[in-house]
């Protein structure tokens, strides 16, 4: 870990202020900064600890939805009454993540802001153009089992570890960020990206901006959900593959419906052409299929992930008839509904 | 006369090292203050094999707190020999010298040792050395190296070659029912919780005192004498706690070598504490690949079992195991064939992991005998109870004792193995199939040349010592049943000291010896404290133990000596000392097998067996496993301490659900380096991995193993537990997975 | 630029501190500290080399063990991932402060009892993490202890004898 400046503002645009050198990193819960520092991946001139800042509220939002405080804990989002009533899905999703010890910890923003798992990235004696541009992907011909099928590019197939992330995706929440050009919100589908030829830039903050909340529509789909994740052992361990429903069923036909996959993508996946094809139809296995079909079109193995392909469209599948079913799937009990 | 229950051999006591370990207390090898002491963090090669071009430390030596860049060029001189460089593993070939000369041999291997007065100064200055290679063509990829495999003419001491009987390959081809098939076994890594450390007090006298993260701490001594041109007396190695190991810590790894080269170049004391990355740069269990191939009559009955297996190891040393034997021993078959290879790749020298050759071979061989069981259309326990050899069908030998009959039925009583249904994929609950497997353990009961001491004060209070050491496996609390169990005493009176290269001679603890070998030597050692308090009996007025000659005449109980033939007449231990004016009596002896071990060595073998029995459930669809239920059934001869004993078999049971599920370490072939080098992408089972686990020990007597009638429980318990598991998913699915780890992707199709 | 300063080893206490170093007051174990610490220690850093609280272990340096747990104001965190110059105002609580002889945390007793380790390196971040567990209160069934109990890696296999321990103490209901 390099020397550093520490600084810990009291308020927000005195962060705001810190974090626009270029130089500065944000650090909240600490735990994937604080790991990637260690790893000499991250080697910020400053850290700016933001954890005095006032963004610790879970609140109501005008015309339904809730407000999530960046700095509120993984934990705290889960357990909190109000996301468990209306957003199971979250809660699941955030339970299915890493351990209690590391929820207990990691905020909402710096949730969003985790970065991959790629074990290129993470070992700096390796080749990573997200770690440094320009130096090639040893990922790709290499070691590559928990590596993308979907949305890759010729730059970098990781995959964004997040489970909270795909979630917030099948929810359409909306980010909150403040930054040296003042607030602005962010649709969840835009504010993580493709790598493309900029595999380093994992979303789309500015700048200096700094996440502050996470909105949630008003819609949780508390009666037809599920969050499935299958992963190398049965717990603390990162998705293989994870997918996030939330259905409306009215009169026994999908009336709404969000799919967002993890594990597979260098972001939380949707295609929401697979999601309206399904619209209007009475749910059944073969639409199901159908939906996996087009939400994995045109996805490509590596070679060691090539089954997560398969994986992925049975896992869709499953967690469709879990959601329709309202039989959503436990984070603890481990048989898979 | 008190009727309190005597507690010796046989009693479940709790761990008499608990209440240091549930409180912090207990010190391990990183945890010990030395005064003045520098922080060592070793620098990565970044390449797999080549030469080292250049070290550019101007930027490190910069940062504050940093002393010293301790690379080939200017380390201090050591041994030249490569003989001197030989630990109590004795593995062929040229032994890892860290910073011995500029080669690099592996990726990660040390290069350097950044010196500072802070750890983490000593972190960041490591991240700035500017290193430049010449790089040299390397392979990590077993299935490369398999071109270039060999059996080396010059094999480690420890290896057994196979003893082929019959003609294997003529009874293959004429054999009714045939099955042939080739296993796999990932590299796995130790990755015991304590990541290997040294902190070496340098008490500037030209004595060091090292705390070392190791199995064996005389064997340290031994090697950081030999090798560093230490006098042996002026070198204490002491490993009170060590933090598992698993055979990670049977050779000095090269934390040590560091600390050491750190210290004399210094002249001052140095910790060394690998990061966990670096736990994958040393010891591993090599990658396996075995065919096996077998013949069998129509019942069922094996005509032929042939073995072939290679495993990896170094370019450096030729490391073997004992892979294709244990088929050949545990079965009847009047045909049998082993041949055995290594190939070498561009990593660290494989070398033991918990039950090294056995949790392999035997492993896999289980998988196959399951595969014929089917073929044969016979139940797979059936099919194992037909085949069944009461003597070792290898070497044509008896056994002291063989209660593997017993393992099975007893196992499959608590198991319910007769509700089984025999189809594959004949049992499901839901969306889950559910399958049930069996496989057979078996492992090696030894016994090493051991010394112990006992000291008896006149209060009453007993010190057994032994330079063995507790990774875990519960030696304390054995040596102080033992002790217990000898003198009477209860264990609150009793101190065991271990892991400390002053104490009396033991080799390294490893491979289940250590209770049998150190257990002896603390009871011979006990008795002969007991012999002279029976002489000091007889000062006590009145001589109420007159008449008792020897200790055969005596009960020790209770803190007093009762005479056998009237156990009213009684005297109290302190009172024997008191009356003797011995204020202390200290004794020390010496355990071998003496000259009726040495033959019944040579007539008998000795072995644990074990039955294990596992359910699993696989979702259909989705292929994730579940490992719902696994008993154990062994036979172990004489358990000292049931309650650690069960532990062993616990941890060992777990280690195997890692092999047959999750473990494996992944190679990135074009840089010829570990990938997944961490706890969180090398998976070792986590709590929610493992439900319920039943151990049995069954009723096994052996006087004539080894003195105590012990066998030794730390390895057994992995062996076979992965075929169990993969046997079980075979039965749920009837898909026939050979590699192991079964990873989703191998039931994904 | 005066944050390259490194100062001696052990010498949190020190008067002449380096010019990087910050001031942070941690409540340990009860026992209030005014410390001088550089940004870039870790809490578990500053207990090990430090402070000498060696309880708290070092498995993997990078919260994937859970060998590191302590309580931060009473929750479970891994020590390894916070920097300690973020905690002044807090209180930690280490396996050191939660029982010692004589006086044992129920869970302490609990893990003896059951044999819940074997080697005892994870134990103290195991007996740490239950407390966090029963003091969380989302924990009922054996399933629950075993899932919430998962950020807690043990090499020799204990698990079966650690949630018989944890479940012993959450049923008696007498963790302190």
């Amino acid at each position: 870990m390099n020397p550093f400046v520490y600084a810990r503002p009291d308020a927000l645009p005195e962060a705001v202020r810190l974090g626009a050198t270029g130089r500065a990193a944000f650090l909240a819960g600490g735990t994937n900064l604080v790991d990637l520092m260690k790893e000499n991946v991250a080697r910020p001139a400053e850290v700016v600890d933001i954890n005095r800042l006032a963004l610790r509220d879970i609140v109501e939002i005008d015309g339904g939805g809730l407000r999530i405080g960046a700095l509120v804990t993984n934990a705290d989002t889960a357990y909190d009454e109000r996301v468990r009533r209306r957003y199971p899905l979250l809660c699941s999703a955030i339970l299915a993540g890493a351990s209690p010890q590391l929820r207990n910890a990691a905020t909402n923003g710096g949730n969003l802001n985790q970065r991959t798992r790629c074990y290129y990235f993470y070992d700096v004696q390796t080749p990573c153009n997200k770690r440094e541009p320009g130096q090639g992907c040893g990922a790709i011909g290499g070691a590559n089992r928990i590596h993308a099928i979907l949305g890759a590019s010729p730059q970098c197939i990781a995959t964004h570890p997040s489970d909270m992330c795909v979630a917030l995706a099948a929810l359409e929440a909306v980010v909150r960020v403040t930054g040296p050009q003042g607030e602005r919100t962010i649709p969840f589908e835009d504010y993580h990206r493709l790598p493309g030829n900029e595999p380093w830039k994992d979303n789309t903050l500015a700048p200096g901006e700094l996440v502050t909340a996470i909105d949630l529509p008003p819609e949780g789909f508390a009666a037809h959900h599920t969050y499935l994740k299958l992963r190398d052992r049965l717990s603390y361990a990162f998705a293989l593959v994870s997918v996030a429903v939330g259905m409306r069923v009215e009169e026994g036909r999908v009336a709404d419906l969000r799919i967002a996959l993890g594990g597979v993508a260098h972001k939380p996946w949707r295609r929401p052409q697979a999601e309206a094809a399904m619209r209007g139809q009475a749910p059944s296995r073969e639409l199901f299929e159908a939906a996996a079909q087009g939400l994995l079109e045109g996805a490509m193995g590596q070679g060691d992930n090539d089954f997560k392909i398969p994986l992925a469209r049975r896992a869709i599948v499953r967690a469709l008839s879990q959601a329709a079913a309202g039989t959503p799937q436990s984070q603890t009990d481990k048989r898979i509904a | 006369m008190d009727t309190v229950m005597k507690v010796g051999i046989g009693t479940p006591l709790s761990r008499v090292d608990g209440l240091e370990k549930v409180t912090g207390r207990a010190k391990y090898a990183a945890e010990y203050e030395v005064p003045d002491m520098l922080h060592g963090v070793a620098v990565p090669s970044a390449i797999a094999r080549g030469r080292i071009a250049a070290i550019d430390d101007r930027a490190a030596r910069q940062v504050p707190g940093v002393v010293e860049v301790l690379t080939h060029e200017n380390r201090p001189r050591e041994a030249w020999l490569d003989r001197s460089w030989k630990d109590e593993l004795k593995i062929p070939g040229e032994p890892f010298r860290a910073l011995g000369d500029d080669r690099v041999l592996f990726a990660g291997q040390p290069v350097a040792l950044v010196l500072a007065e802070s750890f983490e100064a000593a972190r960041h200055a490591a991240s700035l050395l500017d290193i430049r290679y010449e790089e040299e063509a390397h392979n990590i990829d077993f299935q490369v190296s398999l071109a270039e495999k060999f059996e080396p003419s010059k094999k480690r001491s420890s290896f057994h070659p196979p003893k082929n009987r019959g003609d294997a390959e003529a009874a293959f081809a004429e054999a009714p029912l045939k099955l042939e098939g080739e296993y796999h076994l990932a590299t796995e890594h130790h990755n015991p919780m304590e990541m290997h450390a040294t902190t070496l007090h340098w008490h500037g006298d030209g004595k060091i005192t090292v705390y070392d993260k190791t199995q064996g701490p005389q064997g340290v001594q031994a090697y950081l004498a030999s090798a560093f041109g230490f006098s042996k007396s002026d070198v204490r190695v002491v490993n009170a706690y060590v933090g598992g190991a698993f055979g990670s810590g049977l050779r000095p790894q090269w934390q040590v070598q560091l600390a050491t080269l750190a210290a004399k170049h210094m002249q001052r004391s140095v910790r060394v504490v690998m990061t966990r990355q670096q736990m994958f740069t040393h010891v591993h269990r090599p990658e396996c690949r075995m065919s096996v191939r077998l013949g069998a009559d129509v019942e069922g009955r094996l005509t032929s079992v042939i073995c072939d297996a290679t495993t990896s190891t170094s370019r450096f040393e030729d490391n073997m195991e004992d892979i294709v034997i244990w088929g050949m021993m545990n079965y009847a078959s009047p045909n049998a064939a082993g041949s055995y290879s290594i190939a070498p790749r561009d990593t660290y020298t494989s070398a033991d992991m918990r039950a090294p050759g056995a949790a392999t071979g035997m492993t896999l061989f289980e998988i196959a005998m399951d595969e014929m069981a089917y073929k044969a259309g016979v139940d797979p326990l059936e099919f194992r109870l037909l085949n069944y050899s009461e003597v070792d069908a290898m070497n044509g030998t008896p056994f002291t004792s063989k209660a593997l009959r017993e393992a099975y039925r007893e196992g499959a009583a608590r198991f319910g193995w007769d509700r089984r249904s025999p189809e594959p994929r004949s049992m499901r609950e839901g969306r889950e199939l559910v399958g049930w497997g069996v496989a057979t353990g078996m492992w090696d009961a030894m016994f090493s040349k051991t010394s112990a001491s006992a000291k008896l004060s006149a209060n009453g209070h007993l010190e057994v010592a032994c330079a063995t050491s507790d990774i875990g496996t519960g030696t304390y609390t054995v040596l102080t049943l033992v002790a217990a169990d000898t003198l009477g005493l209860p264990p609150e009176q009793i101190t065991a000291r271990l892991g400390d290269s002053s104490l009396p001679t033991a080799p390294v603890e490893g491979g289940s010896w250590a209770a049998a070998s150190s257990g002896a030597a603390v009871q011979l050692a006990c008795q002969s404290v007991a012999k002279k308090l029976l002489r000091a009996a007889d000062k006590v007025e009145g001589r109420p133990l007159n008449g008792a000659h020897s200790l055969d005449d005596v009960v020790f109980e209770g803190g007093r000596m009762l005479l056998k033939s009237d156990p009213t007449r009684s005297v109290g231990i302190v009172q024997a000392m008191q009356a003797a004016e011995l204020p202390v009596i200290e004794e020390e002896e010496t355990a071998s097998g003496g000259i009726s071990g040495m033959v019944s060595q040579m007539l008998k073998s000795r072995n644990t067996h074990s039955a294990i029995f596992c359910e699993v459930r696989v979702d259909e669809e989705l292929g994730q496993v579940r490992v719902t239920r696994i008993v154990n059934a062994v036979a172990a001869g004489r358990i000292i301490n049931p309650k650690t004993a069960r532990s062993q078999i616990l941890g060992g049971v777990v280690m195997g659900m890692g092999m047959a599920l999750h473990e494996e370490t992944l190679a990135d072939r074009k840089l010829g380096r570990w990938m997944n080098h961490n706890l969180a992408e090398y998976h070792v089972p986590a709590h929610a991995d493992v439900e319920q686990i039943d151990v049995i020990f069954v009723d096994e007597p052996d006087p004539e193993v080894t003195p105590l009638g012990v066998k030794g429980v730390g390895e057994i318990g992995i062996i076979g537990t992965a075929a169990a598991i993969a046997n079980a998913i075979f039965h749920a699915t009837g898909k026939r997975i050979r590699s192991l780890p079964i990873t989703i992707d191998k039931l994904i199709d | 630029m005066t944050h390259h300063t490194s100062p001696k080893a052990g010498t949190a206490h020190a008067s002449a501190a380096p010019m990087a170093s910050m001031g942070a007051s941690l409540t340990i174990n009860g026992t209030p500290h005014q410390l001088l610490i550089e940004p870039w220690t870790t809490l578990l850093d500053l207990l090990r080399e430090q402070l000498g609280l060696t309880g708290t272990k070092k498995g993997c340096d990078h919260g994937q063990c859970g060998a590191c747990t302590v309580l931060l104001d009473g929750r479970r965190i891994n020590s390894c991932l916070k920097l300690a110059v973020s905690l002044d105002g807090s209180e930690v609580t280490t396996v050191e402060g939660l029982g010692q002889a004589g006086r044992l945390h129920p869970l302490q007793a609990a893990f003896i009892e059951h044999d819940a380790f074997q080697c005892g390196y994870c134990t103290p971040g195991q007996i740490c993490s239950a407390a966090g567990l029963i003091a969380e209160g989302h924990a009922r069934s054996r399933e629950e202890v075993r899932e919430q109990m998962s950020g807690n890696l043990c090499r020799c296999g204990a698990y079966t004898n650690i949630a018989d321990a944890v479940l012993e103490v959450l049923e008696k209901g007498d963790a302190r």
